[in-house]
């Protein structure tokens, strides 16, 4: 990892976005003392945590396949920590008891404190591992690869759950992921993370419109890369001229982003690009079109209304709407960081 | 119509499964063959150990010779079976837990036992500190005794059966990889307690049964023993040497006396171990056999 600065605010929830290999559970770990930084500092409010070890940050971890004790029971688990307290700041069985029965609630698994984790579900693990990392009261929640290891719905359920859960209690949490969907949907804010850099910290609003660079605007979302050329201020793919703004950059060899969704078939003799149709399927609301553009080696598909200008094997005009361009093969610091917090 | 109860015979047979003819012998020729080289010698000690009745069963075991053989084995056993249990977890919780250079000499040190011949082990012994040896003259300057006494027989026995506990455990280590540790540090507690409440319970099973054949073997070692023991009657003799040394002066019940009780612990502690295999088959799903 190099040269990582994060801001969390407290209460916040965010997620750490990225490519397997990007460094974002590392950073989560060295966040919790897992891992050593050989450089750099730590704070937990503003005071300096990096020589604290594990047990005295206080930070709950669920870990991505949850690592229960297995030998435990779901209330023993749920109960660790408290346990495990030196004598003089340890709860009474009773307290622990009804902190227990307190976080199985929140968990809603009453009733199953008896169970082996083996006797569970994927989703009800997950939730345990929660619980148990709630009952410590930790200063920040850590959650890596959190619905990793679970299938589509439950996945979905235990997002919304979780969701919740923060608004309930409030905990700064920071969450690990490498599902896009899974980020926006659930993040007030996202870090994305590429070769163990942030590329960009932002509100999912702001990375989806403001990407501060191509990585995060192919990875957060479709993209469609088109090569240009950029000459005075000028656009070009082939010989066609794009409009848009390119002021600031050098002359020579760009890409233009574009979202599926922001490219559309047009009235004839507009359009800043020609396309073939390759193939036309009636949807609900239009049709969809697979489109190969001239001059362009994918095809991409476009979601339209119904017009009569495209029929199968037809030349169609395409105007672009929201784009952004890039130089290609320019340094890593031309864009760097964007956005608050670094 | 044939043809389709063919296919179907053959569908329902796995196609590693051979033909009902080719099973029998299979079967027939493992089950002789245990019957001819264990089976029969196993009967052969008791029947002979009982050739002359109890009484002279008993016998044997009213010797104070035999009764020194056997209090020492349970003295050696009970000194080389803990130190091979503290041992083979530290050895194990440092190869499954951390890497660290020389790692893997360290592993194949382990083994090594195994596959070093028992006499070389206990030869070995001799030359470190016997009286001629590189040790020698300083252990002699200060009156220890190492060889021909109990000090050598436990060394000799620790060395035999040090690798039983850390191969137990090892592979299970591995397989379980270090990450409840991580969840119960991150919950707060301590090294200690980690070891205690979650590393030691996920590995209980395994290490029973590395301490059952750690001590099955201590107690019937005879190689390395032998040749550091010298052999003085009822002060440097095991039960194994104590068996040779009765069968060498033609008293077969005796020996054959003797001999029973360390197949019977053989026994004991077969049962035991399928025992604890079949009612935690799960928990030592993980691990390797020898």
């Amino acid at each position: 990892m190099r040269d990582v600065s994060l801001d969390i605010r407290p209460g916040e929830l965010v997620a750490l976005l990225g490519p397997s290999g990007s460094g974002k559970t590392t950073l989560l770990r060295v966040i919790a003392g897992l891992n050593t930084p050989d450089r750099g500092v730590v704070y937990f409010d503003g005071e300096d945590a990096t020589h604290l070890s594990v047990q005295e940050r206080r930070v709950g971890f669920v870990f991505q396949n949850y690592a229960l004790f297995k030998h435990l029971t779901v209330a023993d688990n749920i109960g660790f920590g408290l346990k495990v307290r030196p004598r003089r700041s340890r709860p009474s069985k009773q307290e622990i008891a009804e902190r227990v029965h307190k976080l199985l609630g929140l968990i809603q698994l009453e009733g199953l404190g008896d169970r082996y984790p083996a006797q569970l579900s994927g989703g009800q693990r997950q939730r345990v591992a929660l619980a148990r990392s709630l009952a410590i009261e930790p200063r920040v929640l850590l959650l890596d690869e959190p619905f990793g290891a679970l299938d589509a719905r439950v996945r979905k359920d235990l997002r919304r759950w979780l969701r919740e859960i923060h608004k309930q209690i409030g905990l700064t949490t920071v969450f690990v992921t490498h599902d896009q969907d899974e980020a926006m949907e659930l993040a007030d804010r996202v870090v994305v993370l590429d070769n163990g850099r942030i590329e960009q910290v932002g509100t999912p609003e702001e990375l989806y419109d403001r990407p501060a660079s191509p990585f995060v605007l192919s990875f957060v979302g479709e993209a469609v890369a088109l090569p240009v050329v950029v000459d005075h201020g000028h656009v070009k793919f082939g010989d066609r001229e794009i409009h848009i703004n390119a002021a600031g950059l050098r002359d020579g060899p760009a890409r233009v982003f574009f979202r599926p969704a922001d490219i559309a078939i047009t009235a004839k003799g507009g359009g800043e690009l020609e396309g073939r149709v390759e193939s036309l399927r009636r949807t609900a609301g239009g049709m969809r079109a697979t489109i190969a553009i001239d001059g362009y080696d994918q095809t991409l598909e476009i979601d339209s209304a119904l017009t009569d200008a495209a029929t199968l094997g037809s030349r169609v005009p395409l105007s672009l709407g929201h784009a952004r361009i890039f130089p290609t093969e320019t340094p890593d610091d031309e864009f760097k960081e964007a956005g608050e917090g670094i | 119509m044939s043809n389709v109860a063919a296919g179907r015979s053959a569908i329902a047979r796995k196609v590693t499964e051979e033909a009902p003819a080719t099973r029998i012998a299979l079967i027939l020729l493992a089950v002789v063959f245990l019957a001819i080289f264990i089976l029969a010698p196993l009967g052969v000690v008791f029947a002979e150990a009982f050739s002359r009745g109890a009484a002279e069963f008993a016998a044997a075991f009213a010797e104070p010779d035999a009764q020194a053989a056997i209090r020492l084995t349970l003295i050696v056993a009970a000194i080389a079976v803990p130190a091979n249990l503290i041992f083979g977890l530290a050895a194990s919780w440092s190869i499954a837990k951390f890497s660290f250079p020389g790692k893997s000499v360290l592993i194949t040190l382990i083994d090594l036992p195994f596959s070093v011949s028992p006499v070389v082990s206990g030869l070995v012994y001799v030359l470190l500190f016997g009286s001629q040896g590189l040790l020698g003259p300083w252990l002699v300057a200060h009156n220890i005794q190492i060889i021909f006494a109990v000090p050598g027989i436990v060394l000799a026995t620790i060395f035999v059966t040090f690798p039983f506990v850390a191969r137990e455990l090892i592979p299970l280590m591995q397989e379980q990889g270090s990450v409840e540790e991580e969840a119960a540090l991150t919950l707060g507690a301590s090294g200690w307690d980690t070891f205690l409440h979650v590393t030691l319970p996920n590995v209980k099973w395994a290490l029973l049964y590395g301490v059952l054949l750690c001590n099955a073997r201590a107690m019937g070692e005879f190689g390395a023993v032998s040749v550091v023991s010298g052999h003085i009657r009822g002060l440097t003799n095991t039960i194994p040497l104590q068996v040779e040394i009765l069968y060498n002066e033609y008293n077969m019940v005796a020996a054959f006396a003797l001999a029973s009780l360390l197949a019977g612990l053989a026994l004991v502690t077969l049962g035991l171990k399928t025992f604890l295999e079949w009612r935690h088959a799960d928990a030592l799903a993980g691990r390797r056999r020898h």
